[in-house]
């Protein structure tokens, strides 16, 4: 029994991994959003600034 | 010549930082919050990372213990669903990709918040076992576990016994994947 489970297993393992890279890939993606671009953009602003200051 | 500046790898991550986000909180205002404060603390804790080691382990790490954290103090887990991942689970599989994809994302958000972390740790992102349970802080042996458990879940819940029937889902996901439109075939 164990010998037809096992292929049986796996192969809905592959099938549940490759719906999750998909829903996965899906979701990266998106668009970033403002909040954080912005958010890089001060970080950023903020080191120059301090490098300069130097 | 100067060494790289690992805050410019870490600018290449935030695409999958945001995907864990969205998978780990189910909802798009708290991944972004979640990403916000992880990109924060990673930016001005970038002096803590190794170089030469995974950043996108380090960076999801920081999410991850963000969002366990802020779980703690609301005493409460987050249960409201974007538009995106929300939908109707049908109570026979339809031989459509994209109404299988809808089923699977719905069955995955049904799933409880260790063993969702472990899938998309392990299955989507493509860690190992060790390197996925160092990240959430548990045995190798307990991620196995979470992963096995989720798998599981997801298999009862999308009556994926029936042989039959995971080859349609199957021909219909790879249609999905590929782009190629199951109607075609």
């Amino acid at each position: 029994m164990a010998g037809q489970d096992d292929p049986k297993k796996a192969k809905i393992a592959k099938y549940i991994d490759e719906n999750l890279k998909q829903v996965f890939s899906d979701l990266e993606g998106d668009e970033m959003p403002t909040q954080i671009t912005d958010l890089l953009a001060v970080l950023r602003a903020q080191d120059d600034e301090r490098k300069t200051k130097k | 010549m100067t060494a790289p500046d690992p805050r410019d790898e870490l600018v290449d991550h935030l695409p999958a930082l945001r995907a864990f986000a969205m998978s780990l909180t189910r909802n798009r205002a708290t991944a972004d919050d979640m990403m916000q404060d992880t990109v924060l603390k990673a930016w001005s804790n970038i002096d803590k990372f190794t170089p030469g080691t995974n950043m996108r382990a380090w960076l999801f790490t920081i999410l991850r213990n963000n969002f366990y954290t802020s779980r703690r103090k609301l005493n409460r887990e987050v249960a409201d669903v974007d538009d995106v991942m929300s939908g109707q689970l049908s109570v026979k599989p339809e031989h459509d990709g994209r109404l299988q994809m809808m089923d699977f994302k719905v069955a995955f958000n049904q799933l409880p918040d260790e063993q969702r972390e472990a899938l998309i740790l392990v299955g989507a992102s493509g860690f190992s076992y060790e390197d996925a349970g160092e990240m959430c802080g548990v045995a190798t042996g307990t991620m196995k576990s979470r992963v096995n458990r989720g798998r599981a879940k997801l298999t009862q819940l999308l009556k994926l016994e029936d042989d039959d029937t995971l080859e349609l889902t199957d021909q219909a996901t790879m249609a999905v994947v590929s782009g190629s439109g199951f109607a075609t075939k």
